[in-house]
């Protein structure tokens, strides 16, 4: 199930789309302050997210999803959906971290504590668009309808994240980091119980 | 008779509420002074617009068990309505606001008022809502999809106004837990008049969705009964 889904995808389209999004924005701005590195870093992530994954139901043709309905119960879809989104996000994560380091600088401090945060805006993102995608795969003009469903959702989640990532900026530890990181975790928890809970009813039809 | 005694009592409430929330003496508070009246009506919003969301909620996963368009009904009347309140909540706020916060606080740390951005994400999730219905064609399809968004949207109510505002600094009174059913917080003269205006305007908002909700029954009576 996981393995046909990771066929279908344009991995190296989007790539191309993360590396040449982060060289435009190499050639206008050069080194950025810590601090407008990393609004430019999320708003990055932002726009994969929205380019690579919210297309994960989208872009399925009718028969396709007919197939996949002949095949695979609805839990397991989604769960398979939610996985590779998952997958494909981290990776993609770290791949525009790198670029990032490599074009526009390094003001990181503590790489680790960086790695871990990057990660799970990541897997954050993802699982919030995967299962609003799915939603929106329902209705028409799905891709505006996306856009107006994901962001407000997704804005409360983004000021978070940069909050905890500017504690890698300064050398000063600030509080409260664990409390959020837990936060979004018990977020992404939700969201996936959410999605298992609720796929059943949009898939029958 | 039998049902209508509720909107007497919800009439005598609100009459209660403006009368006494204007009249009767309130605590002298730094900052607050007579202000402090406006507590009868922002909190009250906020809290008839929970009840309304709970209420549309139950309706929704009440619709994806039974598959019964009333149900749907049901469920979108209370968000609309729900909707409403929050807005006045929201406009009962910032005139509050602007008669407390702008003595000592800039207008960029207003901007960045965590409690504010929070309640507008809430709102913002619900028009969401709204403009999803509106782009499905099909009833059936439309009442489905737009129940399972709606559970989605109740649940993101908890991090954007309950959770993330407690965790960040902010001018909104509310940190540590209810102000306003804080009993140490809140003086006997405000709750005397606090309470009932819960409830009076919870019972107002129910009874404008009954009635929108009767309106739509009759408006797709052809559907409903086949």
């Amino acid at each position: 199930m996981l393995l046909e889904i990771r066929q279908q995808y344009t991995f190296f389209g989007i790539l191309l789309y993360v590396a040449s999004t982060i060289f435009v924005l190499y050639m206008s701005m050069g080194q950025p302050e810590p601090a407008v590195w990393n609004g430019l870093f999320w708003m990055i992530q932002l726009f994969i997210c929205v380019n690579a994954v919210a297309k994960s139901f989208l872009a399925e043709s009718k028969g396709r999803i007919l197939y996949f309905y002949s095949i695979a119960g609805s839990v397991d879809f989604i769960l398979a959906k939610l996985l590779f989104n998952v997958l494909f996000m981290s990776i993609m994560s770290i791949i525009s971290w790198i670029l990032f380091i490599v074009l526009l600088g390094n003001p990181v401090n503590y790489a680790g504590r960086f790695l871990g945060i990057n990660l799970l805006g990541g897997i954050s993102l993802s699982l919030v668009f995967t299962f609003l995608s799915a939603i929106a795969a329902r209705a028409q003009q799905n891709a505006v309808l996306m856009v107006i469903m994901g962001f407000p959702v997704i804005i409360p989640q983004l000021m978070l994240l940069m909050r905890i990532s500017n504690v890698v900026f300064s050398d000063v530890l600030q509080g409260g980091l664990w409390e959020i990181v837990l936060l979004l975790t018990g977020l992404d928890m939700l969201v996936i119980i959410l999605a298992v809970i609720l796929f059943p009813f949009l898939w029958k039809d | 008779m039998r049902k209508t005694w509720w909107k007497i009592v919800c009439i005598i409430l609100l009459i209660y509420t403006v009368v006494g929330g204007f009249l009767f003496s309130v605590p002298a508070r730094e900052i607050l002074h007579e202000t402090i009246r406006n507590l009868y009506f922002h909190v009250c919003m906020w809290m008839a617009m929970m009840v309304l969301f709970t209420t549309s909620v139950i309706y929704a996963i009440r619709y994806l068990r039974s598959q019964n368009l009333k149900d749907d009904i049901y469920s979108v009347n209370f968000a609309k309505v729900g909707i409403v309140f929050g807005v006045l909540g929201y406009a009962t706020g910032t005139v509050w606001a602007s008669y407390t916060w702008t003595e000592y606080a800039t207008s960029t740390q207003i901007f960045k008022e965590p409690k504010l951005l929070g309640a507008a994400i809430a709102l913002l999730v619900y028009f969401a809502y709204l403009v999803l219905r509106g782009s499905i064609t099909d009833v059936d399809k439309k009442a489905k999809v737009s129940a399972v968004y709606s559970i989605f949207a109740y649940i993101m109510l908890f991090p954007s106004i309950w959770i993330l505002p407690r965790l960040l600094e902010s001018l909104h009174p509310g940190k540590e837990g209810n102000p306003a059913l804080n009993f140490n917080d809140l003086d006997g003269r405000l709750r005397i008049v606090f309470y009932p205006a819960i409830i009076g305007w919870t019972l107002l908002g129910v009874w404008i969705t009954s009635l929108k909700i009767r309106l739509d029954l009759l408006k797709n009576k052809n559907i409903l009964h086949g």
